[in-house]
This record gives C-alpha cells, sequence and structure tokens, in this order.
C-alpha cells in the first residue's frame, strides 16, 4: 500500500514538474507547482515526518504560492507574450548531454547498488518520541548555533527587501 | 516528555561573531535614530571599524589544540583563527576604502556597514563550522548580504541587473551544494565532517557512488562562489555591475571563505577519498587558470578585467587544493592573505581615479597617470606587478609556494601549465603600467579628492604588499601552525 502511494504520488511529482516547465501560461504553472509541492508532502507523510509535511503545505504551497500569484497578477503578464529563447542553439546538445548524464548515473547505479547509513532516527524512535518534539530537541540542543545565526539570516532578508524595495 | 540534555556550549567560541552582530545592530540603530544629525554619516564607518578591530582582538592569538563546541558542529583552531584574521582585514580595507566611494555615489546608507559586517559573520562561520549545516548557514548569511549590497546603487541599471543576475545565479548553485550536503547525509548519516571521515574510513565501500555523487555536488556549489570556470559566467557582469567598493569586497572575502570550507570539507571529510576529488579539481584549476587569462587580455574596461584575473587567481588557488599536500594548503592561506592586500589595493586606487556613475573605468583613462600623480602610479604598478608573480612582490612568494607544492604532489603538468598562464598575465597586467607610462593623457586629471581612509587603505596594502614579498618566513610559520591542528 506504501510503496504503491509512493509510486503514485512520485509520478505526479514528476509530471507536474513537466507541465509546470512547458507551460505557457504563468498562472497554471504556478498551480502545477501547487501540485508537485502537494505531492511531496505526501512523500514526507509516508516517510512519517508528519511536522515536515504540514509545514510543506502550510508555508509552501500555502503562502509562499499565494505570494507567487499576486507577484504574476501584479505584473499582468499574458501567455501571448513568449520569451525569446536566446540560446536556442543549446537546445539540441543540452537534450543529448542530458541522456548521457542519464545513462551514465544509471550505469554506475546499476553497476554496484549504493547502501546508505541507517541513521539514529528511524521511524520507530520518532514515534516513540513523538515527530516535533524531535525536531524541536535537535533545533535547541545540537543545531542551536546555526538556529540562532538564521535569526541573522532573516534579518539581512528583510534589510534586503526595504532597501532595495524603498523609493526616495 | 522527552530528556533534554544540555549541551556543551561555549559562548567564548563565538564571541568575534557575537562582537559583529552586536555592532552590526548599533550601526543600524545609530543610523535610525540620529539620522538627523549625522551629517555625512563618519561615525558609521568609525563604528564599524571599531567592531572590526575587537573582534580581531577577541580572535587573536593561537590555540594548541582544536576546540570544540556547540556540540561539536563549531570549531576555533588555528585555521579558522587564521582565516578570521583574513576576513576581518579585508573587511576593515574595504571599509576604509568604500567610505568616501559611498558618499561620491549618493548611496551612503547605514545598512551598508550593518550588511558589511553581517557578510563577515557568515564567513567566520563558514571557516569555522565543522559541520555540513553550519557551512551551509554561513554561506546563505554571506551571500545574501552581497546581493543585497550588489544592488545597493538603484538608480544604476546595470547594477539592478548584477545584484538579480547573482542572486539568481547563486540561489541555483546553493541548490546544488543543498542536494550534496543532503547525498552525503543519506550516505554517511551525519553532517559531522569527523563523522563523516570516520565512516568513510571504516565502510566507505557500501556507500559507493552516492558519496562521489555528493562530493560532485559540493564542488558544483563551492566552485561557483570561488568564480571557477565553468561556473564563472556571473562574474563578469556582477564585478563590472555592483559598486566598485562592494566588487572589491566580494572578490576578496567571499572567496576566501568559500576556499576555507572547501579545504575544510575536501580535506577533513572526504580526504580519504581525495584520489577522486582530485580529477575533477585538476581539470577545474586547468580551465579556470587558462579562461581567466585569456579572456583577461582582450578586456578594456578595468573592472571586467579584474573580474577574469580574480577568475585566474581563483584557478591558482585550485592547483594548490589538487596538490592536498601540507605545503600546498598553507601555500593557499599565504596567497589568499596576499591576495586582499593586492586586490584590494588595485581597488582603491581605481576608486580614487574613477568619477560618480563609474566614470573613467577604461583602462585607456589611466594614460599619463604615471606623470599627474607619481606616487598613485607607483603603487599601481606594484600591485599589479605582485598580481602578475614578479619578485619582490608578495604574489611571487605566493605562486612560488602553490607552485612547488604542485611539483612536490607529481603534479608537474599542472605547475607548467600554471606558470604558462602566469605568463599570460603579466601582459595584461603590464598593459596598465606601460598605459600610465608611456602615453599621452586622454582625460583631464582634475585635482583628486583623496580621503584618508583611503590613503591609509593604500599604504596598508603597499606595506602588506612588499613586506610578504619581502619577509615572508614569520607569516609562512603562522600558516603552517595554522594546519597542523586541523586534521
Amino acid at each position: 500500500m506504501e510503496a504503491y502511494l509512493f509510486y503514485i504520488m512520485a509520478a505526479v511529482a514528476v509530471v507536474s514538474a513537466v507541465y509546470l516547465i512547458f507551460e505557457k501560461n504563468p498562472v497554471y504553472s504556478i498551480l502545477y507547482l501547487v501540485m508537485i509541492l502537494i505531492s511531496i508532502a505526501v512523500l514526507y507523510l509516508l516517510l512519517g515526518a508528519q511536522f515536515i509535511a504540514a509545514v510543506q503545505i502550510i508555508v509552501y504551497a500555502g503562502a509562499i504560492m499565494v505570494l507567487f500569484l499576486f507577484v504574476v497578477m501584479l505584473l499582468n503578464l499574458s501567455a501571448k507574450e513568449e520569451l525569446k529563447d536566446a540560446l536556442s542553439f543549446q537546445k539540441i546538445p543540452a537534450i543529448v548531454m542530458g541522456i548521457v548524464l542519464l545513462s551514465a548515473i544509471g550505469i554506475i547505479l546499476r553497476s554496484k547498488i549504493p547502501l546508505g547509513k541507517q541513521g539514529e532516527y528511524t521511524s520507530a524512535y520518532v514515534h516513540d518520541v513523538g515527530n516535533t518534539q524531535l525536531i524541536g530537541k535537535l533545533l535547541f540542543t545540537k543545531y542551536l548555533l546555526p538556529f540562532e545565526i538564521t535569526s541573522i539570516l532573516l534579518f539581512i532578508a528583510a534589510i534586503g527587501a526595504i532597501i532595495l524595495a524603498k523609493r526616495k | 516528555m522527552t530528556n533534554v540534555s544540555v549541551m556543551t556550549f561555549n559562548i567564548l567560541s563565538v564571541l568575534p561573531i557575537l562582537v559583529l552582530a552586536g555592532f552590526g545592530m548599533i550601526v543600524l540603530f545609530v543610523d535610525i535614530l540620529f539620522s538627523k544629525r549625522l551629517g555625512d554619516k563618519n561615525i558609521l564607518a568609525y563604528l564599524s571599524l571599531a567592531g572590526i578591530i575587537i573582534a580581531a582582538i577577541v580572535s587573536r592569538g593561537t590555540t594548541p589544540i582544536a576546540l570544540y563546541s556547540f556540540n561539536e558542529t563549531f570549531v576555533i583552531d588555528n585555521y579558522s583563527l587564521f582565516f578570521n584574521f583574513i576576513f576581518l582585514l579585508s573587511t576593515g580595507l574595504v571599509i576604509l576604502i568604500s567610505h568616501q566611494y559611498m558618499k561620491r555615489e549618493n548611496i551612503n546608507y547605514g545598512e551598508y556597514y550593518a550588511l558589511i559586517l553581517f557578510s563577515t559573520i557568515g564567513m567566520m562561520l563558514m571557516a569555522s563550522g565543522a559541520d555540513l549545516l553550519n557551512i551551509y548557514i554561513g554561506l546563505e548569511v554571506m551571500s545574501i548580504s552581497i546581493y543585497v549590497l550588489t544592488g545597493l546603487k538603484r538608480s544604476k541599471l546595470t547594477s539592478n541587473e548584477a545584484s538579480l543576475k547573482y542572486f539568481l545565479l547563486g540561489a541555483f548553485a546553493t541548490g546544488f551544494l543543498l542536494y550534496g550536503v543532503s547525498i552525503i547525509y543519506g550516505a554517511t548519516g551525519s553532517f559531522n565532517l569527523k563523522e563523516i571521515a570516520d565512516f568513510l574510513i571504516n565502510k566507505g565501500d557500501v556507500t559507493g557512488p552516492f558519496v562521489y555523487l555528493g562530493v560532485g555536488l559540493i564542488i558544483i556549489g563551492l566552485g561557483f562562489k570561488v568564480a571557477s570556470v565553468p561556473f564563472h559566467a556571473w562574474v563578469p557582469d556582477v564585478y563590472e555591475g555592483a559598486p566598485t567598493a562592494v566588487t572589491a569586497f566580494m572578490s576578496v572575502g567571499p572567496k576566501a571563505a568559500a576556499f576555507a570550507a572547501f579545504i575544510r570539507i575536501l580535506m577533513t571529510a572526504f580526504g580519504s577519498t581525495h584520489y577522486e576529488w582530485q580529477k575533477i579539481v585538476y581539470v577545474l584549476a586547468i580551465l579556470t587558470m587558462t579562461v581567466g587569462n585569456v579572456v583577461a587580455v582582450a578586456q578594456t574596461n578595468i573592472k571586467r578585467m579584474l573580474a577574469y584575473s580574480s577568475i585566474a587567481h581563483a584557478g591558482y588557488l585550485l592547483v594548490a587544493l589538487v596538490a592536498a599536500n601540507t605545503l600546498g594548503v598553507s601555500g593557499m592561506l599565504f596567497y589568499l592573505l596576499t591576495y586582499v592586500f593586492m586586490n584590494i589595493g588595485v581597488f582603491a586606487i581605481v576608486i580614487i581615479l574613477s568619477q560618480r556613475n563609474d566614470g573613467f573605468m577604461q583602462i585607456n583613462d589611466y594614460a599619463g597617470l604615471g606623470y599627474k600623480h607619481p606616487l598613485l602610479a607607483i603603487a599601481m604598478t606594484l600591485f599589479l606587478l605582485s598580481m602578475a608573480g614578479i619578485p619582490p612582490t608578495a604574489g611571487f612568494i605566493g605562486k612560488f609556494y602553490i607552485f612547488s607544492a604542485a611539483i612536490k604532489s607529481g603534479y608537474i603538468g599542472l605547475a607548467v601549465i600554471g606558470m604558462i598562464n602566469s605568463v599570460i598575465s603579466v601582459y595584461y597586467y603590464l598593459r596598465v603600467t606601460v598605459v600610465m607610462y608611456m602615453q599621452e593623457p586622454v582625460r583631464e586629471f582634475y585635482p583628486l579628492t583623496i580621503s584618508p581612509f583611503i590613503v591609509a587603505a593604500v599604504v596598508i596594502s603597499v606595506i602588506g604588499t612588499l613586506h610578504l614579498g619581502i619577509f615572508p618566513s614569520k607569516i609562512m610559520e603562522l600558516v603552517q601552525q595554522s594546519i597542523l591542528t586541523m586534521r
């Protein structure tokens, strides 16, 4: 059951990503992006990361996508104004190189099945402690320094937004 | 409920970062609260310099052993202390050269100084991170400040374009880095550099291609930040479009920080797989040196020429990374220090001679400088000779150490290519000198307004370039000490 759900959601994400790129209308593109984010949120749920899944839906699919839509509507882009492709000669070499890269990765992965290391946070352990509690514990103990530095990062972003956007 | 064990953390270990963050906030508050009474905002430059000096005082000295804190995610060793010195020195010099420039360009915002200080925090975090997560956050803090600084001149289109280009490509490159970090986590089960190294030494064969994929992606992400070919496409436009003082800043500090992270990640965590990543870095080094130097020959704008020269210098530093021995790393650290002096020195003189809105940025505008302003011309000649690697300047010693490290590791072909590239670079560096001394002036050298700050920066750079070139042994000892505690 879980395996089927994984394949379905992965397929939805990949197909939406393809549509996102080839769709001419920017509003439809954004809706496909929402599809990708939601299907990835389901993948998180399958991995037992409920908190991350909820945050993914609330922050990305909710807040950031609304912002995207606002910007697209404010810019008033119409589908007819197609962007000119200044580098059209790149298209065929890019496709060829992409196929070469994919087959190289495929050959390497087939020659030797890579195994990752079993981490310390197995799904049983996460279930035992609780999802949100575990994230909170890690943020405030092991990763305290990066967590605090993130506040400077947000501060810089706020300063940057103000200084670049304010009119004289 | 879970039991939360209080971890060991040593607040003193992050004291330089706290000092810089505090002074960044103070600068912002002073700017807002007293903006009516400040006038030309000299006090903000003084405050930032005070912050730099205090941070340098608290992070001075050496330590006999590597001190880990914050649950082994942050490390103070001689290596990170040496890099802290490089970052603080370059930021201090940039504040000295930017003071007059910001007023002239009418972009004398208080936020400029705060962002430069915050960006330095990111660099320090990258050099002291013992954990991939810390290095990543440091990289973001550093880069986002610079994206904003690049677009500071809002009325100029090229500045906006440079900022947007740098932001989009930079975000893309950071994505590569983060993808690499996540694959490494999946393969080894840790972000910690030491734990990754232990895992690879003991059970490296089970993870196989995953580790190579992760290392390759990390090399792409950091290769973008050090401006190595083929991830260099942003460099010329961004260097040309950014305000000149910001160009000086981003050509020195971030490059040093990215190299600091590069060495620490590749040598500490992936030291056991170095035969694999050396091949990639080998190709990158040859491409970066050659493309940088050959394209620089054709440039007529001095900022673009310096952009390509900065690409070429990244190539020489990558040669040291390929050598991957003690001499190579110490040569790289020495070269980064000399690069601070010579590069900021050149940019200081470019700022003195340019005019509002980037007037007089062509190399031909330097014609006749040798007669009108002989002292400036002598300083400029010294910096350019040092960049070309001609004795008795610091650049010669740096290149000497790097190429001898490459030969010692058996990469004779690489050292020969590096030397051929050095010879090519002599052409375009000396062309500026020839124009300065042997051509009739094409522009009016109106009486230049030179602030004492920028004179101090030029004098410090001249002394640094000559001192490191003539008496390198003392700094060399310090550098060798700084890599002893690393592994």
